[in-house]
């Protein structure tokens, strides 16, 4: 690791890979030299469960700018969805890593 | 040995288990020219990418001078799959210990040693953190005869940088280093910095260790790295050609390809 700047946090959710849906477990966020993107650094979230391997992952590596404006957006959608009263019955139902 | 055309030319590339830091067996992929040899040793250690498809043609293009290589794989112990799911893993829990990697190096260069077909003369390469790892090993693991730091990065470190896995900067280790140092390096890195790069050469100086270091301009971090966009072709094309200079140096060469 070169700059060892890196995190995780326990979510609930879906993600798709390439071989369909799978139950998340954690998200890592870190900056770091990217796999693919064309930048020395970049701000990349992997989306995994690790219960299910190390290929239950969806990855994205995003310039800061990128990674900035997407976070305001998603703070703003939540809001905009607090405001209207749609949050609260939102409860995710735990699945067992695996199951559809 | 000037390579010409009417030459046999043949390795022997594969995937083995060695015994790492603490006993463990750890893969790792051995490349070595064929023939009975000997051929002096280098020991590769991987990025922060993993144990991956550039690392295994770096063994195989030092098997093609005339070394016998081995890149052990640093992340063994965090499970199998494609290496870049694997590296994700191990960079969301902090990275590898410098304690398990330095072990884990200690152990390829053993086997190395034990080889008939090593001469017993083994050097030590890493690029990005694995730059680092190489510095780490060659000061704190005794017998290395050369070592390869390619843009390693925190190999300078603030206190607020240090941490369980790496409680110690490897620059403070500097005076227990006992092989030369060639350095590859470029002027845009983020990591190391030129400034960085100038303490550990101060370092250096100061206990009065061979060492050699060349900073590219128009570079950046990894600018060997050809399947990527900070691929540099002349500095690349130069930077390799001084580590092969620097081995025929330091651990003898059979073949100058």
């Amino acid at each position: 690791m070169c700059t060892m700047i890196a995190t995780q946090v326990a979510i609930a959710g879906s993600g798709k890979a390439s071989n369909g849906w799978f139950p998340l477990g954690q998200a890592y966020v870190s900056y770091d030299h990217p796999f693919d993107a064309a930048l020395e650094h970049s701000l990349n979230i992997d989306f995994v469960n690790p219960a299910l391997g190390s290929g239950a992952r969806v990855a994205v590596e995003l310039d800061v700018a990128s990674a900035r404006a997407l976070v305001a957006k998603i703070l703003s959608v939540l809001d905009q969805a607090e405001a209207g009263g749609y949050l609260g019955d939102d409860v995710t139902t735990a699945r067992s890593p695996g199951s559809e | 040995m000037k390579y010409t055309t009417d030459q046999y030319k043949g390795m022997l590339a594969e995937t083995i288990s060695v015994p790492g830091h603490n006993g463990d067996l750890i893969t790792a992929y051995s490349a070595r020219p064929l023939g009975p040899g000997p051929f002096p040793g280098v020991v590769l250690v991987h990025h922060m990418p993993g144990w991956d498809d550039w690392y295994f043609e770096a063994t195989r293009t030092f098997a093609e001078h005339g070394y016998a290589a081995i890149a052990p794989n640093l992340y063994h112990r965090d499970g199998h799959g494609v290496p870049e799911d694997v590296a994700v893993k191990v960079r969301a829990s902090g990275g590898v210990s410098d304690d398990q990697v330095v072990g884990d190096v200690a152990g390829a260069a053993r086997w190395l040693r034990a080889s008939s077909n090593c001469t017993g003369k083994v050097g030590v390469f890493g690029t990005c953190s694995g730059g680092r790892h190489a510095v780490l090993s060659a000061c704190r693991s005794r017998g290395f005869d050369a070592l390869i730091d390619c843009w390693g990065g925190r190999v300078v470190m603030g206190p607020a940088d240090l941490s369980p896995k790496q409680p110690v900067a490897p620059i403070d280790y500097i005076a227990d280093l006992n092989c030369p140092i060639l350095g590859i390096f470029g002027e845009e890195d983020k990591s190391p910095t030129p400034e960085h790069v100038a303490q550990l050469e101060a370092a250096l100086s100061q206990h009065a260790k061979p060492h050699e270091f060349h900073m590219y301009p128009k570079a950046g971090h990894g600018f060997f790295y050809h399947n990527r966009p900070a691929y540099r072709q002349e500095q690349a094309t130069d930077g390799w050609a001084r580590v092969f200079d620097f081995l025929a140096r330091t651990l003898g060469s059979t073949v100058t390809a």
